[in-house]
């Protein structure tokens, strides 16, 4: 084994540099851009980890990885226990080392960032998943004795997959209801292959069904049953089935043909597969001209995804600036590279359509940064007589989602706040006993890391609350 | 209302196969030895007219619970489209469901292309909101081409409610009239053809409009093709009769998570899949439906383009 190294050798490092696929090429294929650091580099990079002794980074992340800790395993070489020490607190790394936003979470807060740039822990994270994911056998498993206790979670996405991993750590039979044939919830409609390969999904399910969750597919809860009859069947249930209905601008037009909402259109290619078409059998629009509307990261999954389905020009329509828009920073760096254009200060007044009903352009009118609303980002102002059109044939509206009122429709009992998300106290309890929710039903349209975050809380809740009531 | 539970509680089972625990849903095959249906697989197959098949199909819990007007998400298999499918009738005791589908395009050529035994990947439901069965005077159910499957379980319903069902049906020529017999057992049927061939001679509107004119109509439901159901609720809209209409736009998830399925309805904007899919057709914006409608027909031709070339099995022509 190497020496350690000094402070001043580890600040003497450059930060390491992900390998991608070439911007013309990718923005081609749907394979996934990022392809992963070698072992050197990585390894390179974990010794630019100041070990801190009162590290900050952690205070950061939702979920509270031992970043310093399974870092410094990383860097000594030893990837299993490294592996088994970021599994412990994070069931889904190489998930999250992909489509989380370290740099407003963890990294921001790395003190190593004082002086140059922070550790790039999420390429370490990502390192360290994938290396556990190929090497599952070197794992130890450990599940608490059966606790003769039953939970339904209700929804297969990020906050799901947590809440189940950890309630079946801690020895409880769980069972997911998926609506959808495929479990994975947003990491399997939402995100794109290009920068969530499925078979990272796939893999990260198989390992909980190996820790006994079992996952029902086809369940609409809400419709083939309903909270009450979970509530008759289970000792406890955790809602966790986002925010999935999708929110429309609400101009003339939207209703013309070639007008997607963001859901639907990655729906279509993602779970659908219809960038395969003909030998997928769903359809999508192909657009020439495609607009998407939003600054997200799903505007910028949708902007890009239009690009590989063959768009001659892919245009991203915000109403702020660059500063201000929610994405990831590498997804929208990522699409600059990939020559999505940007019309930022910009919102859309009306979608054109032709005599046959569909899109021709979209009527945007340019915006100014007033002062700070109640989110502390500028409130963009209109400017009046400044409206232009941008010529398209595929509009994308990713401007959110809020609750699916599916589920709480045919549940009353549920407390529901005015936007018609799910009403929870700090343990994550609903107003019903032993009904917890989490992610996105509770947040609104959130992130895939909060969702985790609220799915591992509040399993350590209802493990709580399941002892105290045993 | 809230439906219990199956006896048999939840399923147990992995993700790509599911299959009810506890319960073995058995029949006798022909060597009069029991074996278990799998989840999903087709236990009768019945064709009803030249390109209308009915699919009679295991899927216990939505067979227990599914009410009038509700339909499931049909997924072939890895690969396939997923369909919505109004559940045209149920059997709880045996635990099967019966799907009628109309074969057009290459979805649907394939599903009714499966044969007993076979089995569908993925049934979700029951979906969307159920009928409104409206009990006032007696109630008139017009059918048109395979949407005459649909008005089956509201008919079904009506009669449990003790409503009068009078039903109007009608296809091209005799071979295309379906469910006549069925809604023979719940009301009187007027069957008409386009060419006379059975019943009374022209559209289903036409008899419709006599009927109407007759009295002691209080509500109307209508499902068949885009244009039969804006006629009739043109029928309907200058006598104040209340009409129903069943809307089936394309869909994704059926779930409301897609919002493909949007529809005008009194001039807000709707899902059909959770909003519906019936609505009050005085108010629905039918040009908008139809033009919705036609968003994928060139993909379709080109799906069965690609099926005449040998990339599926499905019978042509």
């Amino acid at each position: 084994m190497p020496p350690k190294l000094s402070t001043k050798q580890r600040l003497q490092i450059n930060r390491q540099k992900m390998t991608e696929q070439d911007p013309l090429v990718r923005s081609a294929n749907f394979n996934e851009v990022n392809l992963g650091l070698p072992e050197k580099v990585a390894l390179l990079e974990a010794e630019r980890c100041l070990l801190c002794k009162d590290p900050k980074c952690i205070t950061g992340c939702p979920v509270s990885v031992n970043i310093p800790r399974f870092i410094a395993l990383l860097s000594e070489g030893k990837l299993p226990e490294a592996a088994q020490c970021m599994l412990e607190d994070n069931a889904l790394p190489a998930i999250t080392g992909r489509v989380c936003p370290q740099e407003t979470q963890c990294e921001i807060e790395c003190i190593r960032g004082n002086k140059g740039l922070p550790v790039a822990i999420g390429y370490l994270e990502r390192y360290v998943g994938d290396w556990a994911r190929g090497h599952s056998d070197q794992q130890t498993l450990h599940i608490a004795p059966p606790s003769g206790r039953k939970v339904a979670v209700v929804g297969s996405g990020p906050g799901g997959l947590t809440a189940a991993g950890e309630l079946a750590k801690s020895g409880h039979a769980v069972t997911i209801f998926e609506a959808l044939h495929k479990p994975g919830g947003v990491l399997v409609y939402g995100i794109p292959e290009f920068r969530l390969p499925k078979k990272i999904v796939e893999a990260e399910v198989a390992r909980l069904q190996r820790a006994g969750v079992k996952i029902v597919c086809n369940t609409v809860i809400g419709r083939t049953y309903t909270v009450q009859e979970l509530r008759e069947q289970f000792d406890a249930v955790f809602i966790a089935n986002g925010a999935g209905l999708p929110v429309f601008m609400n101009v003339p037009g939207e209703n013309l043909k070639g007008v997607y909402s963001a859901n639907e259109y990655l729906t279509r290619v993602n779970l659908m597969a219809a960038y395969q078409f003909p030998r997928a059998d769903t359809p999508v629009l192909q657009g020439q001209r495609v607009a998407t509307i939003g600054g997200g990261n799903v505007a910028m999954d949708s902007a890009r995804t239009a690009k590989r389905l063959g768009a001659a020009s892919s245009m991203v329509i915000y109403r702020r600036t660059r500063k201000e828009m929610p994405a990831r920073a590498e997804e929208i760096h990522h699409a600059e590279e990939e020559n999505i254009q940007f019309e930022f200060l910009t919102a859309p007044v009306e979608v054109l359509g032709n005599d046959k009903k569909w899109v021709t352009g979209l009527k945007c009118i340019r915006m100014k940064l007033g002062e700070p609303d109640a989110s502390g980002r500028a409130r963009p102002v209109v400017i009046p007589g400044s409206e232009f059109v941008v010529p398209c044939d595929v509009v994308v509206v990713a401007i959110g989602t809020r609750a699916n009122p599916l589920l709480t429709a045919t549940c009353p009992e549920l407390k529901l706040n005015q936007r018609g998300n799910v009403v929870v106290d700090d343990r994550g309890m609903t107003s019903l006993p032993g009904v917890f929710a989490g992610g996105d039903i509770v947040r609104g349209a959130a992130t895939v890391i909060l969702a985790m975050g609220d799915g591992k809380r509040t399993a350590k809740a209802i493990d709580e609350y399941l002892r105290g009531a045993g | 209302m809230r439906h219990n539970l199956s006896p048999h509680g939840f399923p147990a089972n992995s993700q790509s196969q599911p299959v009810d625990s506890g319960v073995v849903y058995a029949q006798y095959d022909d060597r009069m030895s029991v074996r278990p249906l799998r989840m999903h697989s087709i236990v009768a197959k019945v064709q009803l007219s030249p390109n209308v098949t009915r699919l009679d199909v295991v899927a216990p819990r939505i067979a227990q619970i599914r009410q009038p007007g509700q339909f499931v998400i049909v997924h072939r298999a890895e690969g396939a489209e997923r369909i919505p499918l109004t559940i045209a009738d149920a059997d709880p005791e045996a635990g099967t469901i019966a799907l009628v589908i109309q074969a057009v395009g290459k979805s649907t050529r394939e599903l009714v292309a499966l044969e007993p035994g076979a089995a569908i990947a993925d049934i979700a439901g029951p979906l969307g909101h159920p009928t409104e069965l409206i009990a006032a005077g007696r109630a008139l159910c017009v059918g048109g081409g395979v949407g005459t499957a649909v008005v089956h379980p509201i008919a079904q319903g009506l009669k449990r409610r003790g409503v009068g069902v009078l039903s109007i049906i009608g296809g091209r020529s005799k071979e295309w009239v379906i469910f006549e017999a069925e809604l023979g057992r719940l009301g009187e049927v007027m069957v008409c053809t386009d060419d006379g061939s059975y019943g009374r001679r022209g559209f289903v509107t036409d008899a419709a409009k006599d009927v109407l004119a007759g009295g002691g109509i209080g509500v109307v439901y209508a499902v068949g093709p885009v244009p039969m159901m804006r006629a009739v609720v043109n029928l309907t809209r200058p006598l104040g009769v209340r009409t129903i209409v069943s809307l089936n736009p394309v869909m994704v998830d059926g779930t409301g998570m897609c919002g493909g399925c949007r529809v005008a309805v009194g001039g807000q904007t709707l899902f059909a899949c959770v909003d519906g899919p019936e609505f009050d057709g005085h108010q629905v914006d039918f040009d908008l439906l139809m033009d919705r409608l036609s968003t994928y027909r060139d993909f379709e031709q080109r799906a069965l383009a690609a099926c005449a070339d040998g990339a599926c099995k499905i019978g042509l022509g």
